[in-house]
């Protein structure tokens, strides 16, 4: 390895509240430009700010979810800078005393076996959402301030993550959690989730450790972006030490915004006056006192999270890591499916194998959620009980679920309908091997004098008995008796 | 029409509930004495004559209907220019905010118009409330009633000399430092600044929002207690609005005190008070002891770091506040913002804009102040200016909280001196930043201090006497300063006017 | 301390106030007189003091999560020094 390349991330995401963080005006994204403000999220003369308490409890709810500690005394500072979509030239953020500190998220496992650890958070804050400049035509920029003050969750990791895969893995989780805690809709190209990545690469170099400078890498705009962005800046950071040999020790932080369609990082035009922000508590706000029965009733409102449910997947049923991932990964609505077919089945790993290798696959060929899937769980769990008493072979609980998809009728019609059910009976199927035989004296004869391994021969017999059984024979059935038949053949 | 020199809220209600006289004559005698005075004092910045009488006649009528009645029917109230009124000219005394009118009203004017008071003209001041003389707005200075060549305050000073002028019978002002209880005493009227989070600051233009407070200027207490009641009071568009019931202070004003321990501030009677202004104070004295007082003297040992402290968080908060008059959703805008010198080349075109814009908008007091506040809160400074100020802030709060163990009511003159001429602290700034040196500790502690008229110099100026009291004890000071007021009559003093 | 005229044109970038140079040599004179005045807060010792940064020491004050009517487009432009038929317009910023 010549270089390790070192990320933390810092996260902003929308809370999802049906006013603004203070005050009353809507939280739609979409709509035409300044439609969706009020005197307060103008900054108006003598407007005050007054905390929304869904916002504040959802920052809560989410700090208690990733295990930080919650503060006891908070309060909002602002953050003092000119920028014209902050109409009030002053941010209200968090600065000494944050309300969390701490808490982690966990990597999920891959299946090249990477990710599978944890990422410390420094902090999570609550702070307001700024408005949005459109450049536009004549020497202008527009601005628009229906986002100004929709409430803001800023996640800020430690520089722990090692690995463009962890960074994407991480950021997953994150979105896979605030969605199912209900707290964020995470939809990155809305902006509801907005993701800026500090890296900086440590380079062996001389029985030394060399830190690159650390650059900050804005405008990531998809989860795409992310990857791309970091695998490219690893590459550009490496390439311009080698070149001119700066370290973390020549260089201040630079900024750099990602450009997608060009695939690179560009500098972005550092401002006329190093950031002063001059924070100060918010004299209109008055602060917040968290105490523990608050914190308790936050918890009790917490549901299994998304790694508590694959910690249950592997160590409850059995599931391997990278199983239980995919279907938690997904969201919860496919968690869930899996949950209600396991529980109906007791089959842990073949709910899991249905689920990803049928549904899944179909559901994501038709661009559907599950949600909308034909079949429902307890069907499905109906099925796969079938197969697991051999009323149906594998082949055939395939094909019935096919036309349940597609027709959306009941599993006993498409059985009856379609003839279904599995022969189990070992005078036909020792009958259909017998006929195969007859049918294919070549293959016996290469079985007898040797020519071919029994295996070889064997799977084209079994083609040939589940043929002209119509493929309702049972496999493991057929299997044991052309065993059987084929040693008496090969002597 | 009845003489509106000798006219008080009080009175003319009584007079509009006899049917006497109606709300629309009141207003027209009030408009008529704007017309004839409002060109020497330069009182109304903004004055509407006609609106000022519809709303007259809505209340004439109302009253006709037999309807019920808001507890100001009729009464013509004075805003100063901080307050925003809908659709109506707000500016703050500054070029910045020319023509801004705001698409909302302030809580404090909801309240009014709930009363049925009727609004008449926004009042001169201090630009963005930042001054102590009235001097620093882009419409020229307010003259005092008692002496046009005099100052009459700031920085509320157009709703104190309306109110002594007769021009209205009640006004509403602010108060950051002293900008109620200085134009009061220097006017000889009655000016009330509040506990922090008695009246609703939503829609009064901030200049320091941790020490802003709305309050109400009068002739005498009856009035002031009027006009409290209608403004006081929780209002969920404001955090720091507290939820704590408000008396019927006009109901109880004269109920005489519980306990009239009184404590005489030994700090405020150093070096810089006027020698008449100091016997003013010491005749009132006299009077509460004749009235069966206690008055002792009592130390808030650190009130010399008052103006120090207040000239670092006032300032620091009004850097920030005041950021918002970019250029950018409203206010000025400068027409020519190309670079004038090397350095302002290396400037986006933005951020000329808004320097450029800020620069022609604001006086020069207000970029002082922005100036001050930005330092004392930039990287490396803030600890040892902002920070620091902020604990002395608590140890000014410490000295109050045990006076009032000893004492229930401070007392002490308003300000150091009568009324000065006009200009003559104009060119040193920390001379003028001095003249609210006894009522600037009030507004760091969040307590209420009132202003009431006690004398008049040897040249006919008038002399405040300034009383303070506990947070949210405005019923016992406004009691207390009844005392006062129903042994004297100074509160009956008019203005030599023509 | 001193603020030199160089500081005091630093904090006029800050504070976004475009200086003439004879308002540099006024404003420098001033705040320092000012600033000297504001250095006598730091004769007091103010160890294990707690800052009071707000007027009133009340905690938890909340709104309810209850949408209101937004203003319409006309209101919040009416006041914007320059605006098009639906944005505030500001000189372009560049990336």
């Amino acid at each position: 390895m010549e270089y390790t390349i070192v990320i933390g991330l810092e996260v902003h995401v929308q809370l999802l509240t049906e006013s603004k963080m203070f005050s009353a005006c809507g939280t739609e994204f979409g709509l035409p430009p300044n439609v969706q403000t009020d005197p307060v999220s103008l900054g108006m003369p003598g407007t005050l700010p007054v905390m929304n308490r869904k916002a504040f409890e959802l920052a809560l709810k989410t700090a208690v979810a990733l295990g930080a500690e919650i503060a006891p005394f908070t309060k909002w500072d602002r953050k003092n800078y000119y920028y014209p979509d902050l109409p009030k030239n002053y941010q209200i953020s968090q600065y000494d005393l944050p309300f969390s500190r701490g808490g982690s998220l966990s990597i999920p496992a891959r299946k090249d076996g990477g990710g599978g650890g944890q990422v410390t958070l420094t902090r999570v804050h609550l702070e307001e959402d700024t408005g949005k400049l459109t450049h536009g035509s004549g020497g202008f920029s527009e601005v628009d301030l229906n986002r100004a003050g929709i409430p803001l969750l800023e996640i800020v990791t430690e520089p722990e993550i090692r690995s463009v895969a962890d960074a994407k893995g991480c950021l997953e989780e994150l979105r896979l959690t605030l969605r199912s805690l209900g707290v964020s809709d995470c939809e990155m190209q809305e902006g509801s989730l907005r993701c800026d990545a500090n890296v900086n690469l440590h380079i062996p170099h001389e029985g030394k450790m060399i830190a690159t400078p650390i650059v900050e890498i804005k405008n990531l705009n998809s989860f795409r972006a992310v990857e791309r962005a970091l695998q490219y800046e690893a590459e550009r950071q490496y390439e311009a030490w080698k070149k001119d040999g700066l370290t973390i020790h020549d260089a201040f932080k630079e900024t750099r915004g990602w450009s997608d369609p060009e695939g690179i990082t560009k500098p972005q035009r550092q401002k006329e006056t190093a950031a002063d922000y001059r924070y100060f508590p918010e004299p209109d706000l008055v602060p917040v006192v968290v105490d523990q029965e608050w914190i308790d009733r936050v918890r009790s409102s917490i549901g299994e999270l998304p790694t508590q449910r694959r910690a249950r997947f592997e160590s409850d049923h059995g599931l391997s890591p990278y199983d239980a991932n995919v279907l938690v990964e997904q969201g919860e609505e496919v968690a869930d499916y899996y949950d209600a077919v396991a529980k109906a089945t007791g089959e842990y790993k073949l709910a899991s194998n249905w689920i990803q290798q049928d549904v899944l696959r179909v559901a994501k060929e038709r661009k559907i959620s599950l949600a909308e899937f034909p079949v429902r769980p307890d069907a499905l769990a109906d099925l796969i009980n079938r197969v697991k008493s051999k009323q149906l072979n594998t082949n055939q609980g395939r094909e019935v679920l096919g036309k349940m998809i597609e027709s959306g009728e009941s599993i006993d019609a498409i059985v009856t309908a379609g003839g279904y059910g599995m022969v189990s009976d070992r005078g036909a199927i020792l009958e259909a091997i017998e006929a195969a035989l007859a049918a294919n004296p070549k293959a016996v004869e290469d079985l007898s004098n040797g020519k071919k391994r029994p295996d070889a021969v064997k799977g084209f017999l079994r083609g040939q008995v589940m043929k002209s059984t119509g493929g309702k024979a049972d496999p493991a059935l057929v299997g044991e008796l052309l065993d059987a038949r084929i040693a008496e053949i090969s002597g | 029409m009845t003489d509106l020199t000798r006219a008080t809220a009080a009175s003319l209600l009584s007079l509009m509930q006899t049917k006497q006289v109606s709300a629309e004559e009141i207003a027209r005698g009030y408009l008529e004495r704007a017309e004839k005075l409002n060109p020497g004092l330069n009182v109304f910045v903004h004055l509407d004559a006609e609106r000022v009488l519809d709303q007259a006649r809505v209340v004439d009528k109302k009253r006709q209907s037999g309807g019920p009645l808001g507890a100001l029917a009729g009464v013509p109230v004075a805003i100063k220019d901080v307050l925003c009124v809908q659709g109506e000219p707000t500016t703050c005394g500054s070029r910045m905010l020319r023509g801004f009118k705001p698409p909302y009203d302030a809580t404090v004017i909801t309240r009014l118009r709930q009363a049925d008071a009727v609004l008449i003209g926004k009042t001169n001041m201090d630009e963005f409330a930042m001054g102590s003389s009235t001097e620093n707005s882009a419409y020229g200075p307010t003259r005092n009633p008692w002496d046009p060549e005099r100052i009459p305050g700031g920085s509320s000073g157009g709703s104190a000399a309306a109110v002594a002028a007769d021009l209205a019978p009640l006004s509403l002002g602010s108060d950051t430092g002293g900008s109620i209880r200085q134009p009061a005493a220097v006017c000889g009227i009655v000016g009330l600044k509040p506990t922090y989070g008695r009246v609703s600051r939503y829609g009064l233009i901030a200049f320091a929002s941790s020490l802003d407070q709305i309050g109400p200027f009068s002739h005498d207490l009856a009035d002031a207690a009027l006009l409290m009641e209608a403004i006081s009071g929780r209002d969920p568009m404001d955090a720091t609005s507290v939820d704590t019931p408000v008396p019927a202070y006009s109901t109880t004003l004269d109920t005489p005190p519980k306990s009239l321990r009184i404590g005489l501030v030994r700090e405020f009677f150093g070096e810089g008070l006027d020698p008449e202004v100091a016997a003013s104070v010491r005749e009132a004295v006299r009077v509460y002891e004749a009235a069966g007082a206690t008055v002792k003297d009592v130390s808030l040992p650190h009130s010399r770091y008052g103006a120090p402290a207040y000239y670092v968080v006032a300032p620091a908060e009004c850097s920030s506040n005041l950021a918002r008059y970019d250029g950018t959703i409203f206010g000025h805008r400068a027409e020519d913002f190309s670079a004038k010198s090397p350095e302002e080349e290396g400037l986006p075109p933005l951020v000329r804009m808004m320097m450029a814009s800020r620069s022609e908008g604001f006086g020069a007091e207000v970029k002082r102040r922005i100036m001050l506040g930005t330092f004392a809160l930039s990287a490396g400074y803030a600890d040892q200016y902002y920070t620091q100020a902020l604990k002395v802030r608590r140890l000014i709060r410490n000295d109050f909280d045990a006076a009032f163990q000893e004492v229930d009511v401070l007392i002490g003159p308003t300000t150091p001196t009568a009324a000065f001429k006009l200009g003559e602290k104009s060119a040193d700034p920390l001379a003028m930043y001095l003249s609210d040196i006894y009522t600037i500790t009030t507004n760091l502690a969040g307590i209420p201090g009132l202003s009431i008229p006690c004398g008049l110099t040897s040249t006919g100026l008038p002399v405040g006497l300034q009383l303070m009291a506990p947070a949210f004890a405005e019923e016992n000071l406004l009691q207390t300063a009844r005392v006062f007021e129903r042994a004297t009559d100074w509160h009956t003093r008019r203005p030599p006017l023509a | 301390m001193d603020l030199s005229r160089d500081d005091v044109a630093k904090v006029a970038i800050l504070a976004r106030l475009r200086m003439e140079p004879s308002d540099l040599d006024l404003f420098t004179g001033q705040l320092n007189q000012i600033v000297g005045f504001v250095a006598q807060l730091q004769e007091l010792d103010t160890t294990n003091v707690e800052p009071l940064a707000h007027g009133v020491e009340v905690r938890n004050v909340f709104r309810e999560d209850v949408r209101g009517e937004s203003l319409p487009r006309e209101a919040a432009l009416a006041n914007a020094p320059r605006r098009n038929a639906e944005s505030f317009l500001v000189p372009v910023v560049l990336e």
